[in-house]
């Protein structure tokens, strides 16, 4: 109702109490296409759907290595993420070069969030509108972080970010506490089945889908394209019909860790999560 | 009234020598362990070697605090180059890199001698010899550091290095195999040992090849 008086600035709240340009900058991450993260104790999976502008083109990179031992997942403003994904490497290297250790992931997103936040009170500035996922290792362990453009942060055992991105969130949903302690290619399994559910029925084949992994002892890389092929072969992912129950998914009820999405598509502030 | 001079130095001089020498398709590159400072010992196992790309080895005398410094900020410009390319530097990009760091601090300069040493694109062995500051060559052997002076005339006579003056440009690259030019390396430190006191307690020799990177160890008189 109210709207668009007050969604001109970043710097202008709503008499409710929102900020309005931050909002539409997480709707422009729900237009992007789908990316998704899974954990064990050990291991980070992340996964995304290619989208190209048309059949001539390459498509756009959406998963960045890091560092090491830490790489981000994108949806929304591709270009932003890049941008981010530079500052993020350097702020890597920077602590490398200090304390010749590997920054931990829980710093490097507060750090991430920290910058965000900081483009939500400037008038001359926009929100980045990008979601990122970041899939990572710390002393404790593999964890995965999803970053908003509001400044927020949140550690999730699974989640899924962009366009169709529901669907998947409902399989993970249902197996997520089987992750913990899975081995490498079932957590990759699991990582390719909930990208399908994001395809609506469009074929899985590894042209459309990119995969990384970050585990400890094993550092982050992108998987090629004749391995992810062969993953989607091994498990007989290719062309499954999806069952009646999982399409008509209604909106999660809030519950677990992924209350603050749910909450947004119910109409409530996200950022009040 | 003369001029009021530094009561310290910014710089001290750890000593050792570093040696490295090409051939058709390894590199191999050279240094004793000793750390100095005047008279003394400080370690007898230090490194002055070390990888900084696949195919790029440095190996540095002089004041390890600045040769320290100065492998971290060519670690860390190595990890930026690899994020924006998607690939290794090559030895010859790391050396005009090297170069460029060095001259960087011209008016405050690590006390760094350093060879560089690794496999350029084609797969033949390379050698970059530098000083302080920066100036650089392409050579197809070099050493550097304390014991520099005792080695360099002794390879001189080995290699035979034909001249860069001569046209066509000649290959300076050693013909001898792999095992004969780690055997010239020791003959090399064994000889500068006896006589440099900052040279001994331990050989490290890296051998960069088609088939990756090897260390080799020997030991060397301790006084």
């Amino acid at each position: 109702m109210f709207r668009n008086q007050y969604d001109t600035d970043v710097t202008t709240w709503s008499p409710a109490g929102r900020l309005f340009q931050v909002e539409y900058a997480m709707e422009a991450v729900k237009q992007g296409s789908a990316a998704i993260g899974l954990r064990s104790k050990t291991r980070v999976v992340l996964a995304c759907v290619n989208k190209s502008t048309s059949e001539l083109s390459s498509h756009q990179k959406k998963i960045f290595k890091v560092d090491d031992h830490i790489g981000v997942a994108i949806a929304g403003l591709t270009a932003d993420g890049r941008v981010l994904s530079r500052y993020l490497r350097n702020e890597c290297i920077n602590y490398s070069y200090t304390y010749e250790s590997p920054l931990p992931i829980g710093r490097l997103v507060v750090q991430l969030a920290d910058k965000a936040q900081v483009c939500t009170q400037r008038s001359w500035k926009r929100p980045y509108g990008v979601g990122l996922l970041v899939g990572g290792l710390d002393e404790s362990g593999a964890h995965l972080y999803y970053n908003c453009p509001s400044g927020n942060y949140f550690e999730y055992e699974a989640f899924a970010i962009g366009s169709r991105s529901q669907a998947a969130k409902t399989y993970l949903e249902r197996k997520f506490e089987t992750f913990k302690d899975s081995s490498r290619d079932n957590l990759i399994k699991d990582a390719l089945f909930a990208l399908r559910e994001t395809l609506q029925g469009e074929k899985l084949t590894s042209s459309v889908c990119t995969i990384a992994v970050v585990g400890v002892g094993e550092a982050f890389q992108i998987l090629n394209q004749e391995t992810v092929q062969g993953l989607i072969n091994e498990f007989e992912i290719v062309g499954e019909e999806l069952p009646p129950a999982d399409e008509a998914a209604p909106p999660e009820q809030g519950s677990g860790a992924e209350s603050g999405p749910s909450a947004a598509e119910q109409g409530a502030a996200p950022m009040d999560i | 009234m003369t001029k009021q001079h530094a009561n310290w130095s910014p710089y001290d001089n750890n000593g050792g020598t570093v040696v490295a020498i090409a051939g058709a398709d390894y590199c191999v590159i050279a240094s004793d362990t000793r750390m100095s400072t005047g008279y003394s010992i400080l370690t007898r196992d230090y490194s002055k070697i070390i990888q900084l790309a696949d195919k790029s080895v440095m190996a540095s005398s002089g004041f390890q605090a600045d040769v320290r410094a100065l492998q971290k900020v060519l670690e860390a410009r190595h990890l930026i180059y690899q994020h924006q390319h998607n690939k290794q530097m090559s030895c010859p990009a790391m050396a005009q890199l090297l170069s460029n760091t060095l001259y960087f601090k011209r008016f405050f300069p690590y006390y760094a001698f350093n060879v560089l040493g690794g496999l350029d694109s084609e797969g033949k062995g390379c050698v970059f010899t530098y000083d302080a500051v920066g100036s650089y060559e392409r050579v197809g052997y070099s050493s550097q550091g304390s014991g520099s002076t005792l080695i360099t005339p002794y390879l001189d006579n080995q290699l035979k290095s034909p001249s860069p003056l001569l046209l066509p440009a000649k290959d300076a690259v050693t013909p001898l195999s792999e095992s004969e030019a780690i055997d010239l390396v020791k003959t090399c430190f064994v000889s500068a040992t006896e006589r440099d006191i900052y040279t001994g307690d331990k050989l490290e020799i890296v051998i960069l090849n088609a088939s990756g990177i090897r260390r080799d160890y020997m030991e060397l008189r301790k006084d």
